[in-house]
């Protein structure tokens, strides 16, 4: 994908401005300012999101889509051009149709599982994952598997350098259904060519379900470059509130695909033995939808797109090449780091073993930095029992992060090498 | 980094770093029980022979981070040889120990509603302090730093929630 590349000509980040837009980068942690590496769990909020959601609170806030007063019209004309200011945000051709907000990514996963794939699959069905996928892309397949009586869930290997392997994708493809792929990994910081299994997935009959969760919010994304044909991500992975997620669908899928939950909203009529579903998106949009929150994102997406997703991911990725330079130059050897080095397929997500001190120990001496780290498996179980490490300790970038909080992170790494000896 | 040593006194460290009664005893005969922190992914799998009321025997497996990994150490060191009686009232201490100073932090910080959760999700009910007898944790006091980091407290019960489900299973067993 063109733009996800770090030589981008776009003028370089201020960071020291833009920290000033995060009220929760004052906060001292053990006497030490935050060094906050912990975006690819959940971003931190500019000032301007929590804004835009006090004072919908506290001029404007209704329930949508029922009542006939002001501010029931406004909080509905709110929560709609949302809709539209996230398809803008992603290049989505039809936003007013294909944008349906859900909680988080999970239940925009679990919604094209249990919509889509209920009525377009059956016992048997071929089903291709990745070995990288998060939980969430990977266990709704299965618990829909159990439900249809089996599916053949086929899965693209990781390589030793995190990359997906690739060479034997037709193969793979053959009588594929449903092709659901992580377009960054949360646990590697891998870019795949989301656009090349796309388009050989299609060629091969198959629909493609991307996780976004990771690379929405950190480079430029178009539906149309991308090629997939469901696209899910979080608002608050995004800079927007928690409660949020996105999914976009392609109208033609959308219009076709039954119910996830019943409730008000989604419908058009209900009789005592039927009901007839509301077109898309309402259909999938059972009840009170997370208003707030949509004004949030809407103001998170205003503030992405003012800093300018060029600009981010060729500063993300300047400082990731920063970081595994400075990481390899003090610590060595002593240091593993997954995923691929820096260039234009590896986001700014660091997983890291340090010696053989655990990704628990570790995470909890960097605390006593202020450094915000994430111990674990990231919930990519699968993943990690390939990589052979029960956790590993994940510093993950932000628009505002700079080379002092990979300095504050190192010398945290060394003063836990040293506590352990 | 005061907090941090105290958390990472030098007994634990050793136990980590030299774990005491580690591996596996053949099962059967012995009982074998694993306990599992799905948000961490830390395990412990421990191996135990009960004969004629006395834990006659204890071997520990698995992996994690160094709190769980020396708490079952330092654990299958003061437990071995042990009446099951006996063995069961130190569980009953240790937890007791974490929950105590828990409960302290909560009332010192203001927050929290005395409500903890082991790493199984069952409350932890907080004990009275004269009940606890430090003395006779011995080096299991050593522990005591992990409650200023409640997340961790997980970690350090670990292998002595998966010691009282084996006892338990051995009970149900013999009955």
């Amino acid at each position: 994908m063109s733009g996800h590349g770090s030589g981008s000509s776009a003028a370089p980040l201020n960071t020291e401005a833009l920290r000033k837009d995060f009220p929760l980068l004052k906060r001292v942690v053990n006497g030490r300012p935050v060094v906050y590496l912990d975006a690819a769990a959940s971003a931190l909020q500019p000032q301007s999101v929590i804004d835009a959601m006090t004072h919908y609170y506290e001029t404007t806030h209704a329930n949508v889509h029922r009542g006939v007063y002001a501010t029931a019209e406004e909080s509905t004309a709110l929560y709609e051009r949302a809709r539209l200011v996230v398809g803008r945000f992603i290049g989505a051709p039809d936003p007013a149709h294909e944008i349906v907000f859900t909680k988080n990514t999970t239940e925009s996963l679990n919604l094209v599982a249990q919509s889509w794939g209920r009525a377009n699959l059956r016992a048997g069905d071929a089903v291709l994952l990745t070995e990288m996928e998060h939980h969430s892309n990977m266990v709704p397949w299965m618990i829909l598997s159990e439900e249809l009586g089996g599916l053949d869930l086929r899965y693209i290997p990781v390589d030793g350098t995190g990359r997906l392997v690739l060479d034997d994708l037709d193969r793979l493809l053959n009588g594929v259904r449903v092709v659901a792929v992580s377009a960054m990994s949360n646990v590697l910081g891998t870019i795949p060519p989301v656009r090349l299994i796309a388009d050989a997935a299609h060629a091969a009959g198959a629909v493609v379900v991307a996780d976004g969760a990771q690379l929405v919010p950190h480079a430029p994304v178009s539906i149309d470059q991308l090629g997939a044909d469901f696209l899910a991500f979080s608002g608050h992975k995004t800079m927007g509130p928690t409660g949020i997620g996105v999914l976009w669908a392609r109208r033609s899928l959308l219009d076709d695909m039954p119910p996830f939950l019943g409730g008000g909203g989604m419908i058009l009529d209900v009789k005592l033995d039927s009901f007839r579903p509301a077109p898309p998106p309402a259909r999938f949009e059972a009840g009170t939808p997370p208003i707030a929150e949509a004004v949030g994102l809407t103001a998170a997406m205003r503030y992405l797109t003012e800093v300018g997703m060029d600009r981010i991911r060729a500063h993300e990725a300047a400082l990731t090449d920063y970081a595994l330079g400075r990481l390899e130059e003090k610590l060595g050897s002593d240091c593993r780091i997954f995923g691929p080095p820096a260039g234009p397929d590896r986001g700014g997500v660091i997983s890291l073993e340090y010696r053989d001190v655990h990704a628990h120990d570790l995470a909890q001496v960097l605390d006593q930095f202020g450094v915000c780290v994430r111990p674990g498996h990231h919930c990519a179980k699968p993943l990690m029992r390939k990589l052979g490490v029960q956790a590993t300790a994940r510093a993950s970038l932000s628009l505002f992060s700079d080379e002092h909080d990979i300095e504050v992170l190192i010398e945290g790494l060394l003063e836990a090498g040293r506590l352990f000896g | 980094m005061a907090d941090l040593e105290e958390l990472y006194r030098e007994i634990i460290l050793d136990h980590y770093r030299s774990p005491r009664n580690r591996g596996e005893l053949e099962s059967p005969p012995a009982h074998r029980v694993e306990g599992f922190n799905p948000l961490c992914g830390d395990e412990v799998v421990i191996s135990m022979v009960v004969e004629g009321g006395t834990l006659a025997d204890v071997k520990i497996g698995g992996s994690g981070c160094s709190i769980s990994q020396s708490s079952a150490s330092l654990m299958s060191a003061a437990v071995k040889g042990k009446p099951v009686g006996e063995v069961r009232q130190l569980i009953s201490t240790f937890k007791g120990m974490m929950s105590i100073h828990e409960a302290s932090l909560d009332h010192e910080h203001g927050v929290g509603d005395g409500h903890e959760f082991d790493g199984n999700g069952a409350e932890v009910v907080p004990g009275e302090p004269e009940q606890i007898d430090l003395e006779q944790l011995g080096e299991l006091a050593a522990l005591q730093g992990v409650v200023k980091f409640p997340v961790r407290i997980k970690c350090a019960t670990l292998s002595w929630n998966a010691l009282a489900q084996g006892l338990d299973e051995v009970a149900a067993e013999a009955s």
